[in-house]
């Protein structure tokens, strides 16, 4: 009885002690920060304004796939493939998949003329208080979100993409 | 019960690994004729069952249970945490840096290696949070193992001990008297006066006190385990919050860590300083050898929480909740928050002034204000003229194609590609101005920008502070002190007095101060005419 009690208690001190070090390492080690996005989430709802002043509801993209790029004029690796993505856009745009790109807090001026010189024919938002970068958890930019038609990210990336790469996420998330 | 058990002949059954009986302390290892001195460490008992080694849990109980091992980790993680001191962590490099050259170039080869190892973040790397864990689990199997069996052993005591226990204890000594009995009442009655708890049992005494101070060592052990558990709760949601916060005068910023419930608007950051004329503060500032000396660092602050629900990026509904001026140790407190001011920034590029002069005459015609956070796209003058904002870069440089470009998008360096439409030239003419700079890229232009001004502004770096741990912390810090006392300011003392024929046997035991026990013994001799029990460790 004494020698069965005697292991009970070991085995409950020693449980508990390991799910308490456990959860701490998950915590730490493991789990996502609170609020970051990552793959296999529900894409958080966002409403930001275009170029053109027209505000865009991410909400409104369910049934396509949308293409959610993070990016700044003074970021090399952004800039590098917006070639590639306007010419995938334009490619991909009557077979459902959309291209979001958004502008980490510059200002309206910097974007436009930017978008102007490179001929970029998607669209471009700006999230003027880095809110949506912040909700997203986006850190070092670029990073591209692949949404799928029922708003779930199946992919996170922080690369610069090449057009290989970027046709390829496009057909994952074409509807 | 196991068969391993150890029966004394005094009839108590006592657990396997016993050295010393439970009840009447009768020596059960070795040759209990010898008169070598007993070793009276957690009372001879059982401190860890041998018996039970079958099962992985029994395993590493024992590992963990062992002192020798915890020693281990102990030395381990001193050496570890003395290793992270060598080079900053890397939360302490400057802001800017890449720690994987910053280490190099700072520490040469070492310094690669420091970070090649990990120690560059050190304190939370898994391996010392694990010796860590490892710590607190020995610290927990240890104690229980000890405390257990030693509480049971000094439970279970009785008056009268076995001769060969009474002999092998460090004083011992025996008296031969005519008249015992008179003796035996002195005795009891200078012990009781000394604050022992005196038993009394067939004329035999057993005399013992402060037991309580036995239980020092696991109060103490209490408290730290106490301490790692709060140290642990940090890593749990909600319980911990540490975040810097940049804000610039006049914005509204959420703040971080609050679950996006909160939000704080700056009125102003103010930085003063003492005056260089008064009489009182003059020799003062002088001896510093400083131009200035700062009297008061403060952001005029305003808090606002977030009413219902918001989609990112649209404008929040605000409602003002208190203003209140955060100033160096006097943070503004809401809802278990703190923010406190750490930091400043002062005359942060905001607008620029220009105005477009005609060359020739050197007269201007008309004047504008560009916000450096948001530059319109067109400047209306007067008499048709205007300037249009071809391209703004807050951050200017060239980058490696020799284009245009801008580093980040805070305005340290502004420049800007501008059109200046006059009467006479209705498509303008371009001009690159940026500060210091005006160069006009596409030919000999007859109007020109000339900067005025700039308008600055001050931005404030705020932490943004909550530890729920806190209370635990100081609890387990409170226990660990009270035993800490408990363990050290008290000795546990026992006296034993065995009546035997016409002698009378005398011996003691303390957990420490012998020299305080040997003389309150000495006011017992001296009282009753018992001979001195001998130390006899030295007698060899």
């Amino acid at each position: 009885m004494k020698k069965k009690n005697r292991l009970i208690v070991r085995t409950v001190i020693l449980a508990i002690v390991f799910i308490a070090v456990g959860y701490t390492f998950y915590t730490n080690f493991f789990a996502n920060e609170s609020g970051i996005v990552q793959a296999g989430d529900q894409a958080p709802n966002f409403i930001l304004t275009d170029l053109e002043g027209n505000e865009v509801e991410l909400e409104d993209y369910r049934g396509k796939g949308v293409f959610l790029n993070f990016w700044a004029t003074y970021c090399e690796p952004c800039k590098d493939e917006m070639p590639a993505m306007d010419k995938k856009y334009k490619e991909y745009k009557d077979k459902g998949v959309e291209i979001l790109a958004v502008n980490v807090s510059e200002p309206k001026l910097t974007a436009e003329s930017f978008v102007d010189r490179y001929k970029l024919s998607f669209p471009v938002l700006l999230d003027k208080s880095n809110d949506v970068t912040n909700h997203y958890g986006v850190g070092p930019i670029p990073v591209t979100f692949l949404i799928d038609k029922d708003g779930q990210v199946i992919r996170k990336t922080q690369a610069s993409l090449s057009e290989e790469v970027i046709d390829d996420y496009m057909k994952q998330i074409q509807p | 019960m196991s068969d391993k058990n150890i029966t004394c002949e005094c009839g108590h059954i006592n657990p396997y690994g016993t050295e010393i009986c439970e009840v009447c302390g009768k020596p059960l290892q070795g040759d209990s004729e010898s008169n070598k001195l007993l070793n009276m460490r957690y009372e001879g008992s059982a401190r860890r069952s041998q018996t039970y080694k079958t099962t992985i849990i029994d395993k590493i109980w024992n590992f963990f249970s062992s002192v020798k091992v915890g020693i281990w980790i102990i030395v381990l993680l001193l050496v570890a945490s003395a290793v992270g001191t060598i080079f900053p962590q890397e939360m302490y490099i400057p802001p800017l840096s890449d720690p994987t050259v910053y280490y190099e170039e700072q520490y040469g080869i070492l310094g690669q290696l420091y970070f090649d190892l990990g120690f560059h973040n050190l304190y939370g790397s898994w391996w010392y949070m694990l010796l860590i864990a490892a710590l607190g689990l020995s610290l927990i199997v240890a104690s229980l193992d000890r405390f257990v069996p030693l509480y049971r052993a000094l439970k279970k005591q009785r008056v009268v001990r076995h001769e060969s226990f009474m002999k092998r204890q460090k004083y011992f000594g025996i008296t031969e008297l005519v008249n015992n009995k008179a003796e035996l009442s002195t005795v009891k009655e200078v012990l009781q006066k000394k604050r022992y708890n005196v038993k009394e049992e067939d004329g035999h005494l057993f005399a013992e006190k402060n037991r309580f101070s036995r239980w020092g060592p696991y109060v103490n052990h209490i408290g730290l385990i106490l301490f790692l558990i709060g140290g642990m709760l940090r890593f749990f949601p909600g319980m911990y919050v540490d975040e810097v916060l940049w804000l610039r005068e006049g914005e509204t910023e959420k703040i971080k860590g609050t679950e996006e419930a909160y939000y704080l608007q700056s009125d102003g950051f103010i930085l003063e300083t003492y005056d260089n004329n008064d009489a009182k503060f003059k020799d003062a500032i002088e001896a510093s050898g400083q131009e200035a000396v700062a009297k008061n660092y403060q952001t005029d602050a305003v808090l606002y929480k977030q009413v219902g629900e918001r989609i990112a990026g649209t404008d929040p509904e605000l409602e003002k909740i208190k203003e209140h001026p955060i100033q160096v140790n006097k943070p503004l407190k809401f809802d278990g928050y703190a923010i406190y001011q750490v930091d400043y920034k002062l005359n942060e590029l905001q607008s620029m002034t220009f105005t477009m002069d005609n060359k020739e005459t050197d007269k201007p015609v008309g004047e504008l204000t560009v916000n450096l956070y948001n530059p319109e796209k067109e400047y209306e003058l007067n008499d048709g003229y205007r300037v249009e904002v071809m391209d703004y870069f807050p951050d200017f440089e060239f980058n490696d194609k020799g284009e245009p470009t801008t580093k980040s998008k805070v305005p340290n360096n502004p420049a800007f590609i501008l059109n200046m439409i006059s009467p006479e030239h209705p498509d303008g003419e371009v001009a690159f101005v940026a500060i210091k700079q005006n160069l006009e890229p596409l030919g000999e232009n007859d109007y020109k920008m000339s900067f005025q001004n700039v308008d600055t502004k001050n931005v404030s770096g705020l932490v943004v502070r909550k530890d729920n741990t806190l209370w635990i912390l100081a609890i387990g810090g409170a226990i660990f002190m009270i035993g800490v006392i408990q363990g050290m300011y008290w000795n546990h003392r026992r006296i034993w007095v065995l009546r035997k024929d016409n002698e009378i046997w005398l011996a003691c035991h303390t957990n420490k101060n012998w020299y305080g026990l040997k003389r309150e013994l000495e006011s017992v001799t001296d009282q009753t005419g018992l001979h001195m029990p001998l130390d006899q460790s030295e007698q060899k």
